[in-house]
Order: C-alpha cells, then structure tokens, then sequence
C-alpha cells in the first residue's frame, strides 16, 4: 500500500515536470501576467476616480522631499531632535513631581514605619534599597517614556517610519544588512528588548542576527535620561547659558547619530566576516500618510508600551536597589564593599578615562539602565565623603537641581572627558538583562547572545581608550 | 405600539449579538482567517473583532507569524487567525507560506481577505490567487474613509459580482461595516451565501489542458481533492512546497480532513 502511493506519488511528479517541459520556459510568467491582467480588468470596471486626486499628489510631494537625496537624512535627525527635545523639556517638571512625592515625603514615612516594626537592615534593603530603586526608576522613567512613546507612535501611525527605512536602506544594503534593520533599529530608540523582538520581520537568518546583535547601539529608553544629563552639566556648561541647550541637545542627537553609524560599522563586520552573506533583496512599500487617531494612540501607547517597559524596569530594579544598599553597607574592617572594589577598579578605570564608579554603577544596573545615574551618584558621595548631600550611605537619590549633581561629580574627580566618556559608555557597553535575556529567546543560542553581550562593551573599552589617551595626549 | 425602538428589532442592528471573547478559544464552531495585503488594517480589524489589542501601526510587516482570537455571534463561535500581510500566495517568503499554508492546509471556513480601497487593483492580485484555493471567502473592503478622501469611488456591488464573494465595504478604525462584515462572515460559514469565485479564464489552451490533465490524475488519486486544478497548477510551475506536501502525505491528510465534513 505504501509502495503504492509512494509510485502515484511519483507519477503525479514526472507528469508534471513532463506537462512543465513541454509548456516551454516562462510559463511562470505568462501566469502571473495573466492573473494581473484579470486584477487590473476588474479594477477597471469597478474603480472610478474623480477629478485629478488631489490628495495623492500633494503626498508623492510630501514623500519626494522626506526621501529626497538632500533632505531626507537633515529632515529624520530634525524629527529626531525635536521628539528628543519635547521629551526633555515636557519630562523634567513631572519627573521632580514624582521624585518629591515618592521619595521626599512617601519615603520618610515608609522609613519611619518600617524602623518601628523591623530591625534596622530589614528596613535599610526594602525601604533604603528596593522602594528607593523602584521610586527612581518610576520618576526617572515614567514621565520620558509617556511623552516618548506616543510621539514615537504618532509617526508610527502617520507613515514616517517606513520613509525613515527608504532612506536608510541603501546604507543597510551597502552594509551587507537587510534594510528593514532601519526599522527595528528605530525600535531600539524606545527598547532594545522591543527592538530585538521586531527583528523578527527580517526573514533571512544572517541578516536578522545582525540586526539584533546590533541593536544595542540605538540608545534606548533608559540611556536618555543619562546622556541628557551629563551633556547638560559638562558639554552645555562650556557655552554661555544662552546656546547651553542647543549644544547639548545636539551633543545628545550626536551620540545618537553615532549609534547609527556603529550599528552600520559593525553590521559592515559582521557581514564580512562570521555572518558572510549577500543582503536579501526586499520590496517596501511606502504606505499612504493617514491621519493618526491623537485619543487611541495616547490610549494604546500608555497602556500597551509604557507601562509594559515601566514594569519590567521596576521588576529589575527592586533587586537592584537591594544590592545597592547591600555592597554599601556591608562592611570588612569598616570599608564597605562598593569602596573595596572602587579602589581597586580605579587605576584600570581612568585609562579608559572613566572611575570606578561608573564601572562598578554598571554592575549594578544591568539590569536597567536607567538607574545607573542614581547609582553613581550614590557611590560618589560615598567615597568622597561628602556630608550634608544625600541621605546616608546606601540610600539611592537624585538631587533635585543639576548645579548640585555638578558639584558632587566635580568633587569626585570628574572633568570633562569623564562625562565624554561616560556619553560614550553608556552608548557602547552591554544589553540590559531583560534584552540579554530576549536575545537569548529570539536566538536560542547562546553563542550569539555572548556576543551580543560583549561585542558592545569591548567596543566601548576601545573606543573610550581611544578619547582618553587622545585627552592625555593634548592636556 | 411597540415600546421597543424601530432599530431592535430590525435583523441589521447586530451590534448586541457580537460578543468580543478575547483569547478564549474553547470550542469554536468556526475557523475565520484574516488575509490581506500588508498595511491594510488586517490587525485593526482583528482587533475589532475579537476585542484584543493587537498592535497596530502604518508599516507594512508588522504582524509577524500569526495571532488568533475569538469572538462570539448569535451562539455561534468563531476563531479568527491574523496571517501575516502579503502582496501575493506565488513566491516563497516565511509570511508568505504561513498564509498561503494556513488558507490552504489549515481549511478555515472563511477567508476574510482585508483590502486597501484606495489601491484597489493591485490588492486584487492577491484577492485573485487567494481565490484560486479557496471557494469561501470575504472581501473586506477597509479604509473607505481613506478612499473617499482621495476621492476614489468603487462600485461595490459590480465588484462583487466581478469576484463572486460579497464584498463590504469598511473603515476598521472608525468601526464603520464591522456589523456588516460580522454577519456576512456568519452568512458564509453557516453556508447561507454561496459564492461562486472568480477563476482565472484566460490562459492558453495548452495550459489549460495541461492543468487539466494532471487534475484528473490529481483526484483520480486523492478522491475528493479540494482545488484539484489549483494543486495541478502550483505542480505544473514546479512549487516545491507543493512538491513536498505530495511526497509527505500532507496532501492526503487535506482529503482525508475533508471528506467527513462533507459527509
């Protein structure tokens, strides 16, 4: 019997072929030209246009400028500054609000109730350490991603993004990358986690390793907050305070741009060497500008992107916060171990032209970026000393106006390539845990996830020695 | 005389039998799939449909893989699958093999294929190859509101009799015809509405015979073979995946599912 059907099978086959072979070659085509013609017969007896369709000019105008040779790029890092921009300035207000109600007046309470009902180290690790952490991460995170991600969905829903991969996709190709990396590259801009996961619109398997390995260089959502600060203290403070903002925007669009430029470097190398390939070829449709629904998109982006990366960052940082205030007050001859590793890491560190600090506030935010600013400063005044600034060894803060974050760095030993380098390393090092994590899923592998994990960080060891010995070379 | 209002009672108000059952997928009486072009609205509207809240945006491949959900109308349920978006069921990417294998393999008792008005002719690429396996399918027409803005006008019901499948005109984001669709995809499944699809008629006399001719070995060996000339067709053209499915049986299995629920 299965014999029998595996024979008919092969009939059927040969029949085939032979029927193949005497239609002659491009049968395939005259096919498909058949069907089009049927498609365009019956459109044509059913779809009547009225006058001269005013609207698809006026958009075919609007597209030749936004991918036009000349403008397209200066047009996307305008969009691109300008969400920045309405993100900084729109988040800073809520930001304090949140921090004075969370953590000036919630946290005292909670301190006050917790130390009359437990010893002192159980209320230090979860009112010290895990509320503070989580506390920070809301105020630092939830006002920038609220007005983030519905701009970002906005031109999501308007039909910018598709432009933004047609201007990108030659640069892609050339890179030995498929040019829909542009578009989960933008993803990375809000999470790199999300980022990761879009890749999953890129078919070939070399090109999708490629754009999720190199995602990490879009600065996501938890490196904003970093970079706008250090560009504000160290970078806005060389001008007078009139360009003061407009420098350091631009200095934060610059790492931004710089980014772009490494995830094309590095998709370059990649494709030349351990994923060889050719770049697949893809059609892209530019799809219709529409009108986006201002309510629905505010709805949909709060609930189903903002508070969704909110929890996970809140997830992450409970621990977090814990291990904070652990390494800070646990004590072996009345040093703390935040200062021990401090002390020893600090000679390798200020060859790459950082401190311990920042190494040591790396560790301990992998698993969210967003709270290695809090760490930092947490640590600095804890080695320097410092009194009267902060709330005691281990408790994690933000000061509330940016002259006394200056002062504290300043004290610490920071000039300005330290905040240079810092912009540069909070650029290039590695994935957060939950887009290791996701890396590792996508992929299920775990050789790729290493080296999604380490590329990035030997990259921003390399490229901050570089600026160092450079500074070192000219001071 | 009546204290009910006029709109209650009449059989077009559907508005309180569509019940959305998200996720909950237990014993559905019938399997809906969602086709269309990419960027057509498809996921918005899943959404509509099933009350979930699929994400949705203006870029093309966006879905990825396929999402399903459920809804309920006039005590029947349905499951609803969101293929991925594609130009056409001919050329071999991954989405393109997910929609082509689910509306072929996965037999849903309707097809929804979700077009773009304002690019009527070229969605109808797609619209004619889907028709070629399929006997039971909807012609989804969405963004009507987007058609009329461009001042695009499509004679619906010509373009119904053109294609043989109803066809309803949309706008999934103001919700416009999602009552309509609803109980058209009930009239289908239910087999209440018969369509009798369009099929391609102009190739040649040798394609034709050829087609013809493997057809009937086709059946003669599958009795009961849905798209017979269809499966002949994609062999003639030397489809590998339609080579494989033969030579693994999946083929077999296609007739074998059928054939009870003809009985």
């Amino acid at each position: 019997m299965k014999e029998q059907q595996k024979k008919n099978t092969e009939e059927i086959l040969e029949m085939a072929n032979h029927l193949k072979w005497d239609l002659g070659m491009g049968i395939h085509d005259k096919i498909v030209s058949s069907l089009y013609a049927d498609a365009a017969q019956i459109a044509r007896k059913t779809v009547s246009m009225d006058g001269d369709k005013p609207a698809f000019s006026l958009e075919r105008k609007v597209d030749k400028v936004v991918t036009s040779r000349l403008l397209g790029f200066p047009i996307m890092f305008i969009l691109l500054a300008v969400v920045f921009w309405v993100t900084i300035s729109g988040a800073n207000y809520p930001s304090g609000l949140l921090a004075s109600l969370l953590v000036d007046t919630l946290h005292p309470i909670l301190k006050n109730a917790a130390d009359g009902v437990m010893p002192w180290w159980l209320s230090g690790v979860l009112v010290d350490g895990a509320y503070l952490a989580m506390a920070w991460v809301i105020s630092v995170m939830l006002p920038p991603m609220a007005i983030f991600f519905p701009l970002f969905t906005l031109l999501e829903d308007l039909g910018y993004l598709p432009r933004v991969a047609f201007n990108m996709d030659s640069l892609f190709r050339k890179a030995g990358a498929h040019g829909k990396q542009a578009l989960t590259m933008s993803m990375g801009f809000g999470c790199n986690a999300a980022g990761v996961i879009a890749a999953r619109v890129i078919d070939s398997p070399r090109e999708r390793l490629i754009a999720i390995i190199t995602n990490n260089f879009s600065l996501c959502n938890g490196r904003w907050p970093t970079q706008i600060l250090i560009a504000t203290i160290f970078i806005g403070g060389m001008v007078s305070p009139f360009w003061a903002g407009i420098v350091s925007t631009g200095a934060v669009v610059g790492i931004a741009v710089l980014g772009i430029a490494f995830s094309l470097v590095v998709s370059w190398g990649l494709s030349k060497s351990v994923l060889k390939g050719e770049a697949s070829t893809f059609s892209l449709e530019l799809p219709p500008y529409r009108p986006p629904r201002i309510w629905q998109t505010l709805y949909t982006s709060l609930i189903d992107r903002t508070l969704f990366v909110l929890w996970r960052a809140v997830v992450f940082a409970i621990p977090a916060g814990i291990v904070i205030w652990l390494v800070s007050n646990i004590t072996i001859d009345g040093v703390s171990l935040a200062e021990y590793f401090i002390d020893w890491s600090n000679p390798f560190a200020v060859v790459f032209g950082l401190n311990g600090v920042i190494l040591l506030a790396y560790i301990i935010a992998i698993p969210a970026n967003e709270i290695v600013i809090p760490t930092i400063l947490m640590l600095t005044v804890l080695v320097t000393g410092m009194s009267g600034i902060g709330e005691g060894s281990g408790v994690m803060f933000e000061l509330d106006s940016i002259t006394s974050t200056e002062q504290i760095l300043r004290a610490g030993g920071w000039t300005l390539l330290t905040g240079i380098n810092l912009m540069l390393f909070s650029l290039l090092h590695n994935p957060c845990s939950t887009t290791i994590y996701t890396i590792y899923k996508e992929t299920k592998s775990v050789k790729w996830t290493v080296v999604a994990t380490l590329l990035p960080i030997v990259l921003g060891f390399m490229v901050c020695f570089f600026t160092a010995q450079l500074w070192y070379l000219f001071t | 005389m009546s204290n009910q209002p006029n709109c209650e009672n009449c059989p077009v108000h559907h508005k309180s039998n569509l019940v959305r059952l998200g996720i909950d997928m237990d014993k559905v009486d019938y399997v809906v799939a969602l086709a269309g072009n990419p960027n057509t609205g498809k996921s918005t509207v899943f959404n509509n449909l099933t009350g979930l809240r699929q994400h949705t945006g203006n870029w093309p491949g966006k879905t990825v893989g396929r999402a399903e959900g459920a809804f309920s109308y006039e005590n029947d349920r349905y499951k609803i699958v969101d293929l991925p978006g594609t130009y056409s069921l001919l050329s071999t990417s991954t989405d393109e093999e997910v929609a082509r294998n689910f509306i072929l393999f996965g037999r849903p008792d309707v097809t929804v294929i979700v077009a773009d008005a304002t690019r009527l002719e070229r969605n109808l690429n797609l619209v004619l190859q889907i028709l070629e396996i399929t006997d039971r399918a909807i012609l989804c027409l969405n963004l009507m509101d987007e058609a009329k803005r461009n001042h695009v006008e499509i004679d619906v019901r010509a373009l119904s009799r053109e294609l043989g499948i109803p066809v309803i005109p949309t706008s999934a984001r103001k919700r416009e015809g999602m009552p309509e669709l609803v109980a058209m995809i009930s009239d289908v499944a239910s087999g209440k509405y018969v369509c009798k699809p369009h099929r391609q008629r102009n190739h040649t006399p040798q394609l034709r015979h050829a087609i013809g001719t493997l057809a009937k070995k086709l059946t003669d060996q599958y009795p009961g073979l849905p798209n017979a000339d269809w499966v002949a067709l994609r062999l003639i053209e030397g489809d590998q995946s339609i080579v494989e499915a033969l030579q693994n049986g999946i083929l077999e299995d296609l007739v074998e599912n059928t054939t009870p629920m003809a009985v």
